[in-house]
């Protein structure tokens, strides 16, 4: 079972990436689980966000404290929420920044894990024309986790977003190249 | 069906359902009254104002309009037809 | 085959209800249950029901506008939470007493205050002794799978009772997870026709219902439901394997997890028996006879059979997700541990009150009451039966 618990601010769509996560997992034959952790959040502050997939049945049904990998989506955080309490040190925390391994680092408390970074503001302007940093974060997470393969996800999200933009055709093109994009530049520092 | 309080609780309808229409016919309240009205035909016009005040429906009206007796199955003896009789006719005992 | 799908506890709910197409759905939204009408209302949009929605001003309303709808003859449910529970206390005394087979949903949440919309058992507690049937739900799936069983277990002749189903408030209300589902034909099929002896608007055998209960009367009426309710553990049972003929998944009073061999146990209900059955895994790769009675059917309460899955334990421990405030145990505990006495089986339990108001209950938190749980069956002793955890405290 992978543990996967997401970091993000209310609005930004962390809820809705682990939502997709789930559904791309559950789309390739997985059990899932995909829950925010509900407070009295507003837009801005911050949220919590849980993914467990696994090929067998799950039955736990808590947070999760111990994961095995964190998704950041906007590294303001960083200075103010404890990201990497309790995450693995074979596991690994990827986040949304443009900053290098010497500004982030610090901020980690000691993290020995592996950090991985992806700027998923200008994927999704260049791709998007708008600031939607979950389709980046939902294939930056899948490609270090590996919990589906890079073309798993593609085929998957290509269904669903033809599914969920049947009147918006559009934008079908822009979030693929979001996603592939993010796949190749989620970068290890 | 018949319940009476003498029936076990097996052979109660549900809930105290009723299964059939105008039931109150069976619950006689004559014996409520402290007083009663006394019908004096002699002095009565049928001009028709005591029977539709009767909150028990306890004067009968015949087919042609007409009151009759009390019904005192069900007369409570509240005294409201002496008090609209115009003329007298119904006195309270 | 059934279909394999990913759907909150909401959303399974919700869709239930639309395979199951009831006559009238009255409901007014309170957080966390809010989504299950939200989605109905919509089936009801696009045509997919043939129900009538009725939105009302408040719970009360919702429950009287099913009491109504039910007692003319149709099938009526709804859904809520907590205070809205609350709301319409009154009327759920009325449901049950007039025979009213009413199915709701309700979400379970912490009855405020202080003002907290999240999980505990607060509101169903609050009604355990208004004559419903009680059932509670592990995950998404049994909150589906128990309301396809509800209206054959409400409606039977020998029940009329209303019924609801727990789940809990987001935890498994607001949880994406796996979930399979009965076609809608065979759903149809299986719930059935809705043909009451005796309705309101019946034009050949017109009816009076609610009538005033004075004192030579009230009391048998009290007495039939209290039959009715000892008669629906025989249904709840027979419906039950219809269904799991149906689907494969077996239900019954309670479920019994790696119990048998067990030497220690926790009862418990809704999703802390998931993350118990972990504990358990884990606990028994160690090498420790942990096990679970998970409680589906908490009214009418399965005493006799509980005292029997538990008597050849050396210790159990009891969690209530609401705390009975009366200085001596949950309301679980006291018919757990009442059944055990009547039973004549004599095990050493213990009470836990935990989860309160959304507080997370962790696999480690479980693990502790395991280690309680082993060293109370080494000593047989019990200093305080009456615990609590997760509450902070001064140490």
């Amino acid at each position: 079972m992978i543990e996967i618990r997401w970091h993000g601010r209310g609005g930004q769509g962390a809820k809705t990436a682990s939502l997709l996560l789930a559904d791309a997992a559950f789309n390739t034959g997985r059990y899932i689980q995909g829950f925010p952790e509900y407070g009295p959040e507003r837009m801005g502050a911050p949220i919590t966000a849980y993914n467990r997939i696994s090929t067998e049945p799950i039955t736990i049904h808590s947070n999760i404290y111990e994961p095995d990998y964190v998704v950041v989506v906007d590294d303001t955080l960083l200075d103010s929420v404890d990201v990497t309490a309790g995450l693995k040190k074979e596991g690994a925390i990827v986040i949304n920044t443009t900053k290098g391994a010497d500004e982030i680092r610090p901020k980690l408390k000691n993290y020995e894990g592996e950090v991985y970074t992806i700027d998923a503001r200008k994927i999704s302007l260049e791709t998007l024309g708008k600031y939607f940093p979950n389709t980046p974060m939902l294939a930056a997470i899948v490609k270090v986790s590996k919990v589906m393969t890079d073309e798993e996800l593609l085929n998957d999200m290509e269904g669903s977003f033809k599914h969920k933009f049947a009147k918006k055709p559009e934008v079908i093109e822009g979030n693929m190249n979001a996603l592939k994009m993010a796949l190749n530049e989620v970068k290890k520092i | 069906m018949e319940i009476t309080p003498n029936t076990p609780a097996e052979e109660m309808t549900i809930g105290g359902n009723i299964y059939e229409a105008g039931n109150s016919k069976k619950f006689k309240t004559g014996d409520w009254r402290s007083q009663k009205p006394i019908y004096l035909s002699e002095k009565c016009k049928q001009c028709g104002l005591c029977f539709p005040v009767c909150p028990d429906d306890a004067i009968p009206v015949n087919k042609e309009q007409k009151r009759e007796d009390f019904n005192y199955d069900y007369c409570k003896g509240c005294g409201v037809c002496a008090k609209v009789c115009p003329f007298g006719a119904i006195e309270m005992k | 085959m059934s279909i394999r799908e990913r759907l909150s506890g909401n959303e399974a709910a919700a869709i239930a209800m639309k395979q199951i197409n009831p006559d009238v759905v009255a409901a007014f939204p309170i957080t966390p249950s809010t989504e299950i009408p939200q989605y109905f209302s919509t089936f009801v949009s696009n045509g997919a029901v043939d129900t009538e929605f009725v939105a009302v001003e408040s719970e009360h309303s919702a429950m009287s506008a099913c009491i109504g709808a039910e007692a003319a003859g149709s099938r009526a449910m709804t859904a809520t939470s907590a205070n809205g529970l609350s709301l319409m206390w009154e009327m759920i005394y009325i449901a049950s007493s007039l025979r009213l087979p009413i199915v709701m949903s309700l979400v379970n949440r912490a009855v405020s205050g202080p003002l907290n919309i999240h999980n505990d058992h607060s509101d169903a507690m609050g009604v355990r002794d208004a004559g419903w049937i009680m059932l509670f739900s592990e995950n998404n799936q049994e909150a589906y799978d128990n309301l396809l069983m509800a209206h054959r277990i409400a409606e039977h002749k020998d029940v009329l009772l209303p019924l609801m189903v727990c789940q809990d408030g987001f935890i498994t209300s607001h949880s994406i997870e796996n979930i399979e589902l009965v076609e809608d034909e065979k759903v149809k099929e299986f719930v059935g026709k809705y043909k009451p002896e005796h309705y309101l608007l019946n034009r050949n055998e017109p009816m009076a219902i609610g009538p005033l209960d004075v004192q030579p009367y009230l009391f048998e009426h009290k007495y039939q439901q209290a039959n009715a309710m000892r008669n629906a553990k025989k249904v709840i049972e027979e419906v039950s394997k219809e269904f799991e003929k149906m689907t494969g998944r077996k239900y019954s009073f309670f479920e019994e997890y790696k119990l048998d061999d067990a030497e220690i146990a926790i009862v418990c209900m809704n999703s802390t028996a998931g993350t118990t059955k972990y504990v358990v895994d884990a606990l028994r790769a160690k090498g420790v006879k942990a096990g679970l009675l998970k409680l589906r059917m908490f009214r009418p309460f399965p005493a006799e059979e509980i005292a029997k899955a538990l008597s050849h334990l050396k210790a159990v421990a009891v969690l209530d997700k609401s705390d009975s405030l009366n200085g001596a145990g949950g309301a679980l505990f006291e018919d757990v541990a009442s059944s055990m006495y009547v039973n004549n089986e004599h095990v050493p339990i213990v009470n836990y009150v935990y989860g309160i108001g959304g507080r997370d209950t962790t696999s480690y938190d479980i693990e502790g009451v395991y280690k309680d749980l082993e060293e109370i069956a080494k000593t047989g002793k019990i200093d305080n039966p009456y615990r609590y955890f997760g509450v902070r405290r001064e140490k």
